[in-house]
């Protein structure tokens, strides 16, 4: 019974149903979350066993539903919020920067805004436009938000209960292209004895190269690794889960052994985590480099039409490619 | 401080009223006293209802009070940016009669969601005048206890704070806390040119299809800084609230008789479960946006003086002396009253320690952040190696 094999969304699905059993004041909002049990089906069933005043099908209007939920939030409440598709937070993205995020700084920590706002990110769906961004940069330069992601179904299930049950405002990052990949999940671990929510992990290790990865480039960077190993190269893997606060501890460790570092991700590198990543491991680790922090992402593009969508994306040939040259450097 | 409730419950001798007048004029504008003083029994508004207010004597010199005080402690504050002890201030001169009488119109259990010129709201909620003055001083942003006071921290982004005043409503139906008189309800307060943000319009369509509890009560004091009304709508303001299937009434703002009795009713009607109503408090800034602004530049001075003709505390004086209520004596108490409350704020203000510079530190996230922590600490070693120097 513990342990079942579920997708990376009923993962997230189950861990939803957890926090609205135990805690009276956890409350979902959101477009189409209630009847239609979200455009993702991530809170399917939820509305129809906790009723339309925990499970609330908002307005179409983003600003509202995180604005909103802060006068929730004032009153007791600890919502969750929905944002349909990354390229519709922008509407509030006002509310998330200047209101979420600066309550408790401006109270002087009287007020807390224990809020989950919940962002199916990333592409490879091929999708229309605004369906497949990655705009966590915005969020973790913003002080007073954290911003996690998860990239299997046992952390989806994990995190997003502890996500819930912090007080911090918690941006939460989902990858979308992942939501129909299977992993074990054990369902019967208690949360407090849970793996740290803000807390980096390796996820493989290797002993050539540090691969630094969240959501949905985890898996990539695990195919690299796997494709590499059988060219002799053992390549380490990271999964950072945490992009703000950064958790590096594992990462200075690890690149200190391999003396290489490779961040991946889907959003555009200018100015990027992977900038802020390059930066740290080099303050950090620079007498142990072999070569410069490199880094693997999308362009600095627009995200572009679906067609091409696979050129833009990081994938396992770009890895491996920033693996050749950080040896070729 | 004059803390009593002027409204509501009666106590000691009630005023007969001793002037009447028929509700004739601009039918878009309740009003229970004139800018002469002279006292309108009753007004129907263009929504049906009778708006009256029954005050004792004793209430009526509470409202003067609270509206001599509230402009005094004001225009201290203005001192107080003048002489460089407060970085900048948004004035309410002109505006007394829509904050007290909408102020004392709220009960106990209401909570207010303020802009960042509702100093004479919060000094009817009881709230020591003091508390905002850290925000505009610079030594903190607001930080006290929203549900402490029932009064929300000052918002500073324009009509952001009508969305957090709306999911607090919902959250009171959540709770099942109206049907009754003891229902709760809330008010958010705006200015006309927040009613062209999208949160403000958000706010109006979450409230309107959630019922929620609420007033949003918006003080019309004809500027956006520089922008007249004409740039914010082609429509009276309270005439919006239809198009989002909620009652919307427009109260002269320099009445506080009426403000008060506009307000008290729309909260009463949201606690009791009618969901929410737009008030449009007609009134005038009569000082500049804040002390950075300088507003001869854009309006002329013969409409200034049209407006100081309206003004709403010469008005009430002018009432209570017509019909004996108060004496000069009385008059010179509260004045007495001011200046001394308004001298002992000067004093504290003086007073406000700067910050220590690692408490900007301090606050950022309820549970930490190890990374913070380390550059608070790289900060902390930085500043002690300037040698012989505290900070």
């Amino acid at each position: 019974m513990a342990t079942e094999t579920l997708t990376l969304g009923k993962a997230l699905n189950t861990g939803l149903r957890r926090a609205l059993e135990n805690d009276p004041k956890v409350i979902i909002m959101g477009e189409d979350v209630g009847k239609l049990g979200g455009v993702f089906r991530i809170t399917d069933g939820l509305q129809k066993d906790f009723g339309d005043q925990r499970v609330i099908d908002t307005p179409l209007a983003e600003s509202g539903i995180i604005g909103t939920a802060v006068g929730l939030a004032i009153r007791g409440y600890r919502p969750i919020c929905e944002i349909q598709f990354d390229g519709f937070v922008y509407p509030a993205y006002d509310q998330i920067v200047s209101q979420v995020a600066k309550m408790h700084y401006r109270s002087r920590g009287k007020l807390s805004i224990p809020m989950v706002i919940r962002i199916p990110f990333g592409g490879g769906i091929g999708a229309v436009e605004h369906h497949s961004e990655s705009p966590e940069a915005y969020f973790a330069h913003t002080a007073g938000l954290k911003v996690v992601s998860c990239a299997n179904p046992q952390d989806a299930y994990v995190m997003i209960q502890q996500a819930i049950a912090s007080d911090d405002p918690i941006v939460f990052l989902e990858p979308k292209r992942r939501y129909w990949e299977k992993g074990p999940v054990d369902l019967d671990a208690p949360l407090a004895d849970a793996y740290p929510l803000h807390s980096a992990r390796v996820v493989r290790p290797g002993t050539d190269v540090t691969l630094l990865a969240y959501g949905p480039m985890v898996r990539t960077c695990l195919d690299a690794a796997t494709a590499a190993a059988e060219d002799g190269r053992e390549l380490e893997v990271i999964d950072l889960r945490t992009l703000s606060p950064l958790d590096l501890s594992a990462a200075y460790e690890s690149v200190k052994r391999t003396g290489r570092a490779v961040v991946v991700h889907e959003a555009p590198s200018n100015i990027g985590i992977g900038a802020e990543l390059a930066a740290r491991i080099t303050e950090e680790c620079f007498y142990s480099l072999e070569s410069p922090v490199l880094r693997v992402t999308g362009f600095d593009t627009p995200y572009p039409a679906a067609r091409v969508e696979e050129e833009y994306l990081p994938d396992l040939d770009r890895v491996l490619d920033a693996v050749d040259r950080s040896f070729g450097w | 401080m004059a803390k009593g409730d002027p409204g509501g419950t009666t106590r000691g001798r009630r005023a007969a009223p001793r002037s009447r007048k028929s509700a004739t004029g601009n039918p878009e504008l309740v009003q229970l006293l004139t800018p002469e003083g002279e006292r309108i029994d009753s007004v129907t508004g263009p929504d049906g209802i009778e708006y009256r207010v029954d005050f004792t004597d004793e209430e009526y010199r509470g409202l003067y009070r609270d509206l001599v005080l509230v402009r005094k402690l004001d225009a201290e504050a203005t001192a107080l940016q003048r002489q460089g002890e407060l970085g900048i201030w948004a004035s309410l001169l002109g505006q007394e009669a829509a904050q007290v009488g909408s102020g004392r119109a709220l009960r106990t259990q209401d909570m207010a969601f303020p802009t960042y010129r509702e100093h004479g709201v919060l000094y009817c909620r009881g709230i020591d005048p003091i508390m905002p003055l850290g925000l505009f001083r610079g030594v903190d942003q607001g930080g006290w206890d929203p549900n402490e006071f029932k009064f929300n921290m000052y918002t500073i982004v324009i009509g952001a704070q009508t969305l957090h005043a709306t999911g607090y409503a919902m959250g009171i139906n959540m709770d099942g806390k109206t049907g009754t008189d003891d229902g709760e309800a809330v008010i958010a307060y705006f200015g006309d040119g927040a009613t062209s943000q999208g949160d403000v319009n958000e706010a109006f369509v979450w409230a309107g299809v959630f019922n929620a509890p609420m007033v949003f009560f918006c003080q019309n004091n004809q500027y956006a800084i520089s922008e007249p009304l004409e740039r914010q709508t082609r429509i009276p303001l309270y005439q919006r609230a239809a198009g989002f299937g909620f009652p919307g009434i427009r109260v002269d703002g320099n009445d506080v008789l009426a403000t008060y009795a506009v307000t008290r009713t729309a909260l009463d009607n949201a606690r009791h479960g009618q969901g929410p109503s737009l008030i449009e408090a007609y009134t005038y800034r009569m000082g500049a946006h804040t002390t950075s602004d300088d507003p001869t530049r854009y309006r002329i001075a013969s409409e200034v003086e049209a407006w100081q003709a309206k003004d709403p505390i010469s008005r009430v004086k002018a009432f209570l002396e017509k019909q004996q209520i108060a004496d000069a004596a009385f008059f010179a108490e509260v004045d007495e009253q001011a200046r001394r409350e308004s001298v002992h704020l000067r004093e504290r203000v003086l007073a406000m320690p700067n910050p220590e510079p690692v408490t900007m530190f301090d606050h950022v996230y309820p549970n930490g952040s190890p990374l913070l922590d380390e550059q608070r600490a790289q900060f902390s070693k930085y500043m002690e190696s300037f040698e012989g120097s505290a900070h």
